[in-house]
């Protein structure tokens, strides 16, 4: 219990949880659809200003855990309800509640059946998306992991589009069989460990080496199906494209994170042997998602597919960061985890703006709207640049920091950088495609449709993308307190990995030559 | 006081019985059936910390039977008060149609408290024979007569059970030379060397794997499901599997971890019970008949447990019985509710249901979800249970393969949710559920979610009532 620091305070985590449920319950008696609006946007702001409390409380000098609340759950099976919060999730915890009002209001006028069903659902999603980041118990966090698939189905099951039945479906059964497997391996973990579910217990043991590789096979098949690695990713398309912009936003921004997440809370440290002998071919998948995500975004006409695809490669260079292995590849992966949320969250919200307008998805519908919507046009400028990473933006730092942990890693092999090389494809396709799109919804060309009955966007549309923009330079011009905020937990973690190097490093550099 | 709640029992038959004399409405007698299965939920609470032996040790009342007792009268209660007007039962038979279905709640409540060979037998087949007759009663204008048909084949197939299990008991006696299950299990432990001790014990086993509609001895389900009236299938669904899994119990504790022969075959019977459930159940179109193919699966499930051979096993397969009972009562209300003058529901008739009954809807949601074993619900929590248990104990490829049935499972549960919250209604019209019902539906939920959330109340319950029997 010596990574904890428990907090005998104001339950902050337990509120940040708990909040966003209550007022889901709360909206079984509002009747008025206004209203459940008003009462959804007003939980969740109010769950937003006060995870800033976070901030202002976290010592950055520490890798332990923060603001821990220990309760027992079911004392039989020695399960317990442990929350907190490291540098590895803190910033994915505000980054879950800063979004969750933005889509709130996002979907103000989108949404106009059924409305508070839909905010109910996105409020119990918010409650299940800040527990996975903060539950330390592997049974709090699997019951979350998986509560979260009914809302999502919901959301697009009900609010999507034509193939909304398909496409939901795919992404329940999906995620559910992923995550069959890991059950398991979180029991094995509970009967090995000495019958406890407590998650920093099971880190860093001397698990027999083929356990771990069952093991972190387990952990990968969940987690790279969420993120989704490059094979997984079939889902992916299909479930943005039909999902309601809210739904795709949040899939986008948060709900991705989580297998990325997964990897550095679990797959490192409890499998460290698994994952020095597995990380070559966790890499090569990463490449090929990078370059695959952007081939295919390239040859999309309808513009969700096309950010989705994206996704997959924005998604790939989160995965490379994080089994790179270095500080540099880590600390960028986890920005570059916030940074995806924030850009690729922002795309999609712009063309659910243009979606409500012209009521397509089409690239070629869209086409010449930037004569009539000048505001709406530098917005989507700002953050398709952010998206293939112009130097100033957000998705630069990241992605620079995740390459130069891909030089670093070759370097230390001592052999001729392979695999940041192969990167490099990648952020040169991010520029052909997002610079297409931007050029076809601005100037189209000599054959575009009648756009000028199109209306720029409203003050309420401004200020849902404001604050993404904001993040978007903050970030890009001055990313250092992002960083510092993960730099104590990361370090911990590679000093500790460090140690279980040594075993098996020859075993990982035979398997390169 | 001790036999309180079956002379209650007997005394509700009896009224029955009188009212079966006269041409009482149906408004009279459904009436009389809620109120006096209130009763009998109320006298098992009351009774629910006696302890005591009656009739020369072949009935033994403790924790465990009571707790069993209770929650066999809640779950007859629960189905009597959704049941609405019994429309689909004859309104020639409907006061014998209770008569029966109160005798079939006797015999089971007498069948958790035998702990006798001969009083086993006798209260599983006063219960059996209630319910075979249960069965026909369906009024024939809805299905063309299929309740007969559904009728005999559960009869035949009991009845074949019904004397593997004689047969069995035959040679446990001539093993032991006694019918006291406790005496029994102190001598069959000298002779677990012989398989005709193995023999006696599977035979025996096979008498309840049939009530709970375990494979192999499943084929009954799916026909007297669909060919049941829709009450008497969730009469079925529910209430005998509850003392089915309490016999189980009694008669699993008899085994010694020596006996690795009979855990192997519980094992291969659950998996393919839940193979076997589970595929079937993806084609079905009847809602019925899928939540029989789903309850096939769900008896290998609660088989993992029993086949731990530990306290802890029995207790958390007792917990997802009764989760079971809720989830699956759940399901069955809103398929009541929904069917039109006693019809069987497909699945499409479950059409924008979100429109014409959100209540309903989202009840049967929680209900699939739950069965689906999606957590909050209590079908997570039990499963997970379960699977922990099992893999304790070294079954490491039953877990995997039970886990990936979950995955399967989804498939079917899923498709009706689909149909329920993302169609639209068609025109169909709006439902109207009473006001009971209703309160019912929020009770179900709460429950499911409540068991689901918090289930170490309700563990350290059943472990308190499996000790009673170890």
């Amino acid at each position: 219990m010596d990574q904890l620091l428990i907090n005998s305070g104001f339950p902050i985590l337990s509120v940040l949880i708990f909040l966003p449920l209550a007022g889901a319950l709360l909206l079984v008696f509002v009747k008025s659809e206004q209203l459940c609006r008003y009462l959804t946007l007003v939980v969740t702001s109010f769950v937003a200003l006060l995870s800033l409390r976070l901030i202002t409380g976290f010592d950055i000098t520490t890798a332990k855990f923060q603001f821990v609340e220990q309760h027992s759950w079911i004392d039989a099976f020695n399960i317990n309800y442990i929350i907190g919060v490291d540098g590895i999730s803190i910033l994915l915890i505000l980054l879950t509640t800063l979004i969750m009002p933005l889509c709130v209001l996002a979907s103000w006028s989108y949404i106009k059946t059924r409305v508070q069903t839909f905010m109910a659902c996105l409020l119990i999603m918010e409650t299940a998306m800040i527990g996975v980041f903060v539950a330390l118990d592997l049974v709090l966090f699997y019951v979350l992991w998986e509560a979260m698939l009914i809302p999502m189905y919901l959301l697009i099951g009900i609010w999507g589009g034509p193939r909304k039945i398909y496409a939901s479906i795919k992404f329940f059964l999906y995620t559910l069989a992923g995550s069959i497997l890991l059950l398991v391996g979180i029991i094995w973990l509970y009967v090995t460990n000495n019958y406890s579910f407590f998650i920093p217990d099971m880190m860093w043991q001397n698990y027999p080496v083929t356990s771990q590789i069952y093991l972190f096979l387990a952990f990968f098949l969940a987690f790279a199906i969420k993120v989704p690695m490059f094979p997984f990713h079939t889902w992916l398309p299909a479930a943005h494209v039909e999902a309601p912009t809210a739904g795709s936003v949040i899939l986008a921004s948060i709900l991705l994170k989580m297998g990325t997440y997964g990897f550095l809370r679990f797959a490192l440290p409890i499998t460290p042997e698994a994952t020095i002998i597995l990380m070559p071919y966790v890499l090569w998948l990463s490449i090929a998602g990078i370059i695959y995500g952007g081939f295919t975004a390239l040859a999309q006409s309808d513009m969700k597919k096309l950010i989705a695809y994206s996704s997959v490669g924005h998604m790939g260079f989160v995965t490379l960061g994080i089994f790179v292995l270095n500080i540099k590849g880590i600390e960028g992966a986890i920005l570059q985890m916030v940074n995806h949320g924030i850009t690729t969250g922002a795309l999609f919200l712009c063309v659910g703006m243009i979606y409500e307008r012209t009521h397509s998805r089409e690239l070629r519908s869209a086409t010449g709207v930037g004569k009539y919507m000048p505001i709406y046009i530098t917005f989507l400028a700002f953050f398709s640049l952010s998206s293939f990473g112009f130097p100033g933006t957000n998705s630069f730092v990241g992605e620079f920091m995740i390459i130069a942990g891909a030089f670093e890693f070759d370097t230390v092999l001592n052999r001729f950088p392979y695999l940041a090389l192969a990167s490099i494809p990648g952020a040169v396709l991010a520029a052909a495609y997002m610079l297409r799109m931007l050029q076809k919804i601005i100037w189209g060309g000599t054959n575009n449709p009648d756009q000028s009955w199109i209306t720029d966007i409203n003050s309420r549309e401004i200020a849902v993308l404001a604050p993404f923009l904001f993040f978007v330079l903050w970030i890009g011009l001055g990313p250092q307190p992002f960083i510092d905020l993960m730099h104590a937990s990361v370090s911990q973690l590679l000093q500790q990995f460090d140690d279980h190097k040594a075993q098996s490093i020859a075993a990982a550099g035979s398997l390169f030559q | 006081m001790l036999f309180l709640p079956e002379l209650t029992l007997l005394g509700v038959g009896l009224v029955f019985f009188f009212l079966s004399l006269g041409e009482p409405s149906r408004a009279k007698v459904k009436y009389f059936a809620v109120t006096l299965s209130a009763l009998v939920v109320l006298v098992t609470l009351i009774c629910i910390k006696s302890e005591g032996e009656l009739f020369y040790q072949a009935y033994r009342i403790d924790f465990f039977s009571q707790l069993f007792k209770f929650f066999i009268a809640l779950a007859t209660f629960i189905v009597l008060v959704f049941s609405d007007q019994l429309v689909s039962v004859k309104e020639k038979v409907q006061a014998e149609y209770y008569l029966f279905l109160f005798t079939a709640v006797l015999g089971l409540m007498m069948l958790v408290s035998s702990v006798e060979l001969l009083a086993i037998f006798v209260s599983l087949e006063l219960s059996s024979f209630a319910v075979y007759i249960m069965v026909p009663m369906r009024n024939s204008v809805n299905n063309g007569g299929r309740q007969v048909e559904a009728g005999v084949k559960y009869l035949l197939f009991g009845v074949m059970a019904t004397g593997f299990m004689l047969f069995g008991m035959s040679y446990l006696f001539g093993l032991t030379g006694s019918t006291q299950l406790f005496v029994i299990a102190d001598k069959l432990n000298l002779t677990y060397a012989q398989p005709a001790a193995v023999v006696a014990i599977v035979l025996v086993l096979v008498g309840f794997f049939y009530k709970l509609a375990l494979f192999p001895l499943h084929f009954w389900v799916p026909d007297v499901y669909e060919g049941a009236a829709n009450e008497t299938t969730a009469f079925i669904a529910a209430v005998p599997k509850l003392a089915a899994v309490a016999l189980l119990i009694r008669v699993v504790t008899l085994i010694n971890a020596e006996a690795e022969v009979i855990v192997n075959i519980l094992v291969v019977c659950s998996l393919l019970s839940m193979f076997y459930g589970n595929l079937s159940a993806l084609v079905q179109k009847d809602a019925k008949r899928l939540l029989g193919f789903s309850g096939i699966a769900h008896a290998g499930f609660i088989l993992v447990g029993l086949l731990t051979l530990e306290s802890t096993g029995y207790a958390t397969a007792m917990y997802y019985i009764i989760g079971y009972v809720f989830m699956n009562l759940a399901c069955f209300l809103v398929i009541c509710t929904v069917s039109e003058k006693g019809r069987n529901v497909a699945i499409e008739d479950f059409t924008g249901l979100h429109k014409r009954a959100p209540l309903l809807a989202i009840t049967l949601t929680v209900g699939l979800f739950a069965l689906a074993g999606i957590p909050p619900f209590v079908g997570f929590s039990g499963k997970f249970l379960l699977l922990l248990g099992a893999f304790k104990q070294g079954h490491v490829l039953l877990v995997v393969l039970a886990a990936l049935n979950t995955a399967i499972a989804i498939y079917y549960y899923l498709s009706i949710v689909r149909v329920t919250f993302c169609t639209d209604s068609e025109n169909r019209g709006t439902i109207v559920s009473s006001r009971k019902s209703n309160i019912l539906s929020i009770l179900l939920i709460v429950i499911i979610i409540v068991m689901g959330v918090i289930p170490s109340k309700f563990i350290e319950l059943t472990t308190t009532a499996v000790q009673a029997v170890m």
